[in-house]
């Protein structure tokens, strides 16, 4: 395969798209080494998916550029296509074949043949697929479909693979399955994107992560300095299914039978939610100080407003 | 600028998979376009036979068998590029072709091939089966095989046209009911233009289809309504102009790169 040495896997320069006048991404600067695991964190509509369909040439740059083992997207779309595996977000199928023939196919498009099957067939044991081989696409079922449609993406064994949310709607065992299998395939030295929106992904798998919002990078570092730069601190304050005084509530992150989750952007806030607790006449039965993860580095960013709040919460819930 | 790949590996593999597509399903794409022409050959011979004879010598039976050729052999080239891509298109697994290194021009040939098989197996087929009920004169083969390549290169060129532009199945019908059958019928398949009224005989000549079935029909009876000559060049230079008109759209990736 051609490849370049020495160049990033992903290199994104001053990168804006627009549609109409939607701005969806918005000066986007990024580079991703080869053999990173990295993850691109962010709520649905802040151009996710729009990054990654512009570094897989599903859509054109309004301007900047981006390539792909330092070939460009654009001028370079063979090379930087051979290089490059994409999981596309939305569960797509074709319905003509069986998943075999279809994965045949899918390399066959990239210049590969008969040499290539054995690689086809570890990617369908390695993916669990082995009995459903010859089976027709249309018949598998929403996770056969999920883990044909990274198959997919492998055929040609790209360098540089790129998932968007692998596993959202998957259940939790495939789940897991399929995170084994990623970090396979990253000490295999491949790259890996991925994005996502559950916040326990990034935060288990991934050694580096962009936090994006609203078409551009608000953050951008290792998991482990992201989360040590970050100060605030969870606590959990069981008081029974009461009402919080007004001055502590815009703390709350989440309230589960009558467990309170605050988010405390410093220890010493300590003091005054107990002192508020003690003025409202509330009770603490139970009191557990939390460190901080990688969603409450989000809502910090993104800005704790009540939808980012919930989707987020929610996701990172499982 | 990139066209061809080194290794043509990528744009055989698009191109066997667009035929599968169809022989996979061929009681489908082939036997039933078949069943359709020899009712209309069954209809059309029994009310006329006996009643029209057209050229000097030419059963109207024979006479009608060409156009009847041609017919399904248009309508099946255009139906396979079309429907592979409106599909893909709705079903969305269109981006695995776009996730390729596949150029433009790859593209084109892949689709444009595999809709060019279809067109000629559905017309053998008709000639097949047709010359069970009567016999069909050959007089100038390389007139035959040269329409029937270009006219169904040409309807696969408008195939992948009409693919890239519909956005659902019922813009892909109004492509059908709106544009090809009309032309087809006004194309002299079932009679000459010259036993039309003159203004309809001017509207025919404008008419694309009118040279491929008159042309295609000069090489079985060595007689037709205008010269062959003026057929082909009228049908290459519409093939080239819609050609031509595909690969800017393939190229500029319109409707289906953002
Ligand atoms: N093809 C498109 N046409 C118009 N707007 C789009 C298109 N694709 C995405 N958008 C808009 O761009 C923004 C970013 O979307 P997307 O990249 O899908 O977000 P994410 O993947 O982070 O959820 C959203 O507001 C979305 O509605
Ligand atoms: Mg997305």
């Amino acid at each position: 395969m051609q490849q370049k040495y020495h160049q990033p896997a992903v290199k994104i320069n001053q990168l804006h798209k627009q549609f109409g006048g939607l701005h969806a991404l918005n000066g986007v600067d990024l580079t991703i080494e080869q053999g990173e695991f990295f993850a691109l964190l962010g709520p649905n509509g802040a151009g996710k998916s729009t990054l990654i369909n512009t570094l897989a040439g599903l859509l054109k740059p309004s301007s900047g550029s981006v390539s792909v083992m330092g070939f460009d997207t654009v001028n370079q779309y063979q090379e930087s296509r051979l290089n490059l595996g994409v999981v596309p977000q939305e569960l797509v199928f074709d319905p003509f074949f069986n998943v075999r023939e279809m994965l045949r196919f899918q390399a066959g498009y990239f210049g590969r043949g008969r040499e290539n099957d054995a690689w086809v067939d570890e990617v369908i044991e390695g993916l669990g697929l082995t009995d459903k081989a010859h089976t027709n696409m249309r018949k598998l079922s929403g996770g056969m479909k999920r883990r044909a449609l990274i198959a997919q993406a492998l055929v040609h064994k790209p360098p540089v693979i790129v998932l968007d949310e692998p596993t959202a709607g998957v259940d939790v065992e495939l789940r897991q399955m399929l995170w084994e299998f990623i970090k396979k395939l990253n000490r295999d030295g491949h790259t890996i994107i991925l994005t996502t929106h559950y916040l326990e992904e990034a935060e288990t798998l991934c050694s580096r992560v962009a936090m994006m919002k609203q078409g551009e990078i608000v953050a951008l570092d290792t998991t482990t300095n992201l989360l040590k730069t970050f100060t605030g601190k969870n606590l959990r304050v069981n008081l029974g299914e009461v009402i919080l005084p007004s001055s502590i509530a815009p703390l709350l992150r989440s309230v589960d039978k009558g467990v309170f989750t605050l988010s405390l952007s410093d220890v010493a806030q300590v003091e005054f939610v107990l002192a508020e607790l003690r003025a409202a006449s509330l009770k603490v039965q139970d009191l557990q100080l939390i460190e901080a993860d990688l969603e409450d580095v989000f809502l910090s960013l993104v800005g704790s407003n009540q939808e980012g709040k919930s989707q987020f919460s929610l996701a990172g819930a499982h | 600028m990139i066209l061809i790949t080194p290794s043509t590996r990528g744009m055989w593999t698009l191109f066997k998979k667009e035929l599968l597509r169809f022989w996979r399903v061929a009681f489908q794409t082939v036997a039933s376009p078949v069943v359709t022409s020899l009712l209309y050959l069954l209809i059309f011979s029994h009310v006329l036979e006996g009643h029209v004879q057209i050229y000097p010598g030419v059963a109207y039976t024979a006479f009608l068998i060409p156009g009847l050729m041609m017919m399904s052999l248009l309508q099946n080239s255009f139906a396979n590029s079309s429907s592979s891509i409106i599909q893909s298109k709705v079903m969305g697994s269109i981006v695995f072709l776009l996730l390729t290194p596949l150029t433009f021009l790859e593209f084109f040939i892949a689709f444009l091939s595999a809709s060019v098989i279809r067109g000629l197996a559905v017309g053998l087929s008709v000639y097949l089966v047709a010359r069970w009920f009567v016999e069909i004169p050959l007089v100038h083969p390389i007139w035959i095989i040269a329409f029937a390549l270009l006219g169904s290169a040409l309807m696969g060129a408008f195939g992948i046209i009409a693919g890239i532009y519909a956005e659902k199945f019922d813009q892909m019908a109004a492509f059908q009911n709106f544009i090809i059958m009309p032309l087809t019928f006004l194309s002299g398949v079932f009679y000459s233009i010259h036993s039309l009224p003159p203004f309809w005989q001017k509207v025919s000549q404008i008419n694309p289809f009118f040279y491929m079935i008159d042309g295609f029909r000069y090489g079985f009876f060595g007689v037709s309504d205008v010269s062959p000559w003026l057929s082909i060049m009228v049908v290459g230079a519409t093939f080239l102009l819609l050609a031509w008109l595909t690969l800017k759209m393939l190229k500029s990736g319109y409707k289906l790169r953002g």
